[in-house]
């Protein structure tokens, strides 16, 4: 049983409710640090942490926090993992640290984090919420891994800053701008809504 | 990155060239869920100007005067959205009890604007780009309005598009990324005449 409701969070985080194509939620950071695939993968697993243990650490005070004051010490338990992210950057990391610039300080106000310690770490027992946290961090990495790896391609024919494409290849130049992060995200949602229109008509 | 920036490009830049949403992304989860309703867009954008501006210039102030002092600028991100709450709380009650008409326009959304990532943003990078208090208030001002003006023109456009024969996966939340990304595209024109990074 315990597996099954596992599996059950698992799918639905990563498709059927994907934060990012679905619920169209923590948008921001998905699309401005998507231009190389290096940076975006740091930032992705930083979500992953947060949401994951925000949500185990939500789930655990639950019965200790005031329903009244629980935004605010939700807002806080947040900030108190996206601080440790951006510590452990700016100490391994300073050059990643420093291309993210502030992105890595918006993964408080990512509405995914908020979102996943109230509609699940609420009222869940902590490690399938941890589970919940990871798995919809992991929803939401997979979306930008996807648009990372066109954008970088197609931008400078390169992937992790290798150069992938031929030396012949004419870069892309609007790739590496801002305005093909939201055409980019705007094809990834309609592929995956047709497949799912298709996916109904079948049942 | 200079300090001695103009402060009319700097104004302009916020708005057009460098604009908050288009070129940083930054509030894109209310931009795209609000802007369905040209009315409502309308309401948040005012308030986000107001609010963006007051949170530049007291978040410049705590960092500088209080934070960075101390050596205590890695508490910046709870410090920053504390301030931010309070902020808009306050706004609350004086708007409520100055205009009561000002307050049901802006009052549903001010609470809205606590998680907007804009506000945050900008905070973060006025502190990233060093800029001086009167900066502060110019670039906070400016990506208020920046922001406004997208959320403003989105809207207008969506009413649009919604008679318009759109295939079925592409509706809704589809369209409006591309119509996004052509906006931004547009505004981009702007960037021959002045930029601001």
């Amino acid at each position: 049983m315990a597996q099954n409701k596992s599996l059950d969070v698992l799918k639905k985080n990563i498709w059927t409710e994907n934060p990012v194509f679905i619920q169209i939620l923590g948008i921001c950071s998905a699309l401005a640090v998507t231009n190389t695939l290096t940076n975006t993968l740091i930032m992705a697993l930083g979500v992953v942490f947060v949401t994951g243990f925000s949500s185990l650490t939500v789930s655990i005070m639950k019965s200790l926090i005031p329903r009244r004051v629980r935004m605010i010490v939700q807002t806080l338990i947040i900030a108190f993992y996206v601080i440790l992210v951006d510590i452990v950057l700016r100490a391994l990391l300073p050059d990643v640290s420093k291309a993210l610039g502030p992105y890595v300080g918006l993964i408080i106000t990512n509405c995914i984090i908020m979102g996943r310690a109230e509609a699940f770490a609420q009222s869940n027992p902590p490690i399938i919420s941890l589970w919940d946290g990871i798995t919809s961090g992991t929803g939401y990495m997979g979306v930008l891994v996807l648009v990372a790896v066109i954008r970088e391609l197609l931008g400078f024919g390169t992937l992790l800053g290798y150069r992938v494409l031929p030396e012949g290849f004419v870069n892309w130049t609007i790739m590496v701008t801002p305005p093909s992060a939201f055409f980019i995200i705007g094809i990834i949602i309609w592929i995956a809504k047709s497949i799912m229109v298709r996916e109904e008509k079948k049942k | 990155m200079s300090p001695e920036i103009d402060p009319f490009i700097l104004f302009f830049a916020s708005i057009f060239t460098s604009n908050i949403l288009l070129a940083n992304f930054l509030g894109m989860c209310s931009f795209i869920s609000i802007s369905r309703d040209l009315k409502s867009s309308h309401g948040l954008g005012l308030a986000v100007i107001v609010v963006l501006t007051v949170t530049s210039a007291v978040n410049w102030a705590v960092y500088h005067l209080i934070l960075e002092p101390n050596g205590l600028h890695y508490l910046r991100f709870i410090v920053f959205i504390i301030v931010i709450a309070a902020v808009v709380q306050v706004l609350e009650m004086i708007i409520d009890r100055l205009s009561p008409a000002l307050y049901m326009t802006l009052g549903i959304f001010l609470p809205l604007i606590t998680v907007n990532c804009a506000i945050l943003g900008v905070s973060l990078l006025l502190e990233i780009r060093r800029y001086s208090l009167l900066q502060s208030v110019i670039y906070g001002f400016g990506s208020g309005i920046g922001w406004w003006l997208a959320i403003v023109s989105l809207a207008a456009i969506r009413k649009k598009v919604e008679k318009a024969p759109v295939p079925a996966g592409l509706k809704g939340p589809g369209i409006t990324f591309i119509i996004i990304g052509l906006m931004a595209m547009a505004f981009m024109g702007f960037s021959g005449m002045l930029r601001v990074q």
